[in-house]
């Protein structure tokens, strides 16, 4: 109990929270890498899992890629490019984006191949171009199940950038370690804390995110405030 | 005017969907092709707009080869009904139906006024455009799939069992709609089902399909009725069937025609 008003104290410390070590600092950096990994997950896996969904090949590529990198412990593949690209933050983002692409490109592919055929192809058959299918039908469709596949993505790679302190002088990790190697436990604990209270925050704003893609984007029909189902006007046919 | 000249399809795997089919269809004409699963008709139906390439043969609009023009163009000049309406989910019912227009650059706005118009010559209320597809019955999506099929004013319809998916009752409302519609516009449709009863309600022309999409028969509805003409044909239509086995009773000085059960359906007016 006095480990946690320790970490309380820690926390409430103004000297902790200025400075090229304080708090604002390595939450900036925290999450700058996590931005930076997830985005260059997307920037692979979207549009490959987008492209498999779509023409429905490679479907078992993907489980098994997907299967293969949930497998690898991240903290050993930090460690081979750490070896590989040497100590710093390359090491560890390229790490991060490993562990971000199963999660996005399942997400991808789940939700294009999951859009009724039928419909993608009336969409066709009135004289949609392959870029409008896509985009005007296909993507909003499976926006929630693509922002889900980001959401799993980022939450991962939040959690999991702490290791980036492991090889480099970056993000709330280095609180971790630092206090680690000082047995400053108070101190790790209000890292650990303080991840913990980042995760959170980007898992509320995805489910908020999640929640518009459903019920905005891909059925606005459930969040529409004409809906007066039971009271039907005109024929009834 | 369409024409097909002796197209076949035949899949990659050596399926055969249509051998060697030959027919045409005059404009401002409806032409329904019936048959039961297997028969090719809607692998015809969808050659006319390239959503199936023929492996033989041509067919061509007004003489010109549909192969030779650009797919997208072909599609958005033919108004297409599909079972299930095949609206898009996400859009309201006046986006759905504005979607062709839309897309040949008309201004949404505009659009959207025409695309209300059309909701009431289909029968629907327009305050039924800012709904969305599932907050509609199924006889009403089918009504929104055939207004958006309109909104270009196209000179074709082509309509894949449009009706196929509702209950008879409601069927009976599309079919009347439809066929009041085609009074008015005299579009040339291409219908497709395998319901005889609804071959003979629509068609100028009903075309009777074998498997492959070989011709049992063509002709008016009466003719198809007056004379099947084999066993297979006789048997699709149900010639022999007690509904449609009609006779003359007089009942009152009145000619009340009677079906095979007894059960009257109807007074002769000479």
């Amino acid at each position: 109990m006095s480990l946690l008003m320790d970490a309380g104290a820690w926390l409430g410390d103004p000297a902790n929270w200025s400075g090229d070590n304080g708090v604002p600092t390595r939450t900036v950096q925290h999450l700058a890498i996590t931005g930076a990994a997830v985005g260059i997950a997307a920037a692979v896996a979207l549009p490959a899992g987008v492209l498999i969904g779509h023409t429905r090949r490679g479907a078992g590529l993907v489980g098994a890629l997907s299967g293969a990198a949930r497998a690898i412990p991240t903290l050993g593949l930090l460690t081979l490019f750490g070896l590989a690209y040497g100590i710093g933050l390359k090491a560890s983002l390229a790490a991060l984006v490993v562990l971000a692409v199963p999660s996005i490109l399942a997400g991808a592919y789940a939700g294009v191949q999951a859009v009724d055929a039928a419909t993608v192809s009336a969409a066709r058959a009135v004289g949609m171009r392959p870029r409008q299918v896509l985009f005007g039908v296909e993507l909003p469709l499976a926006a929630p199940v693509v922002v889900g596949g980001v959401r799993a993505a980022v939450l991962q790679v939040v959690a999991t950038a702490t290791l980036a302190a492991y090889i480099a002088d970056y993000g709330l990790g280095r609180y971790l370690f630092a206090g680690l190697k000082s047995r400053d436990y108070a101190q790790m604990l209000a890292g650990a804390l303080l991840v913990a209270a980042l995760a959170l925050l980007l898992e509320l704003a995805f489910a908020a995110a999640q929640r518009y893609a459903a019920t905005r984007i891909a059925d606005p029909a459930r969040s529409d405030r004409n809906d007066t189902r039971t009271v039907q006007k005109g024929p009834t046919s | 005017m369409i024409e097909f000249e002796s197209v076949s399809k035949t899949y990659p795997d050596g399926t055969v969907a249509v051998e060697e089919f030959s027919l045409v269809v005059p404009s401002h004409r409806s032409v329904v092709l019936v048959g039961s699963s297997g028969s090719g008709k809607s692998t015809l139906l969808q050659m006319v707009n390239r959503m199936v390439e023929p492996t033989g043969g041509r067919v061509a609009i007004d003489g010109e080869d549909v192969a030779g023009r650009d797919a997208v163009g072909l599609r958005r000049s033919i108004g297409y009904v599909l079972q299930h309406g095949g609206l898009l989910p996400h859009r309201t019912v006046l986006d759905n139906i504005a979607t062709v227009p839309v897309l040949n650059g008309t201004r949404r706005r505009r659009a959207r006024t025409e695309a209300a118009g059309l909701l009431e010559r289909v029968g629907l209320d327009p305050s039924l455009g800012r709904r969305y597809p599932s907050q509609l019955s199924g006889g009403q999506q089918q009504r929104v799939g055939v207004a958006r099929a309109l909104a270009s004013d196209p000179n074709i319809l082509l309509m894949d069992e449009p009706f196929g998916a509702v209950d008879p009752i409601v069927r009976r409302e599309l079919q009347d709609e439809l066929a009041r519609l085609q009074a008015d516009l005299g579009k040339t449709i291409i219908f497709v089902t395998h319901d005889v009863d609804e071959a003979l309600r629509l068609g100028d022309e009903v075309v009777v399909l074998r498997r492959h999409g070989v011709i049992a028969q063509r002709g008016t509805p009466a003719e198809i009725l007056a004379s099947p003409a084999d066993d297979f044909v006789r048997d699709f239509v149900g010639a022999d069937r007690e509904e449609r086995r009609l006779t003359v009773r007089k009942v009152d000085g009145r000619d009340v025609a009677v079906d095979g059960t007894g059960r009257p359906v109807g007074v002769l007016h000479p």
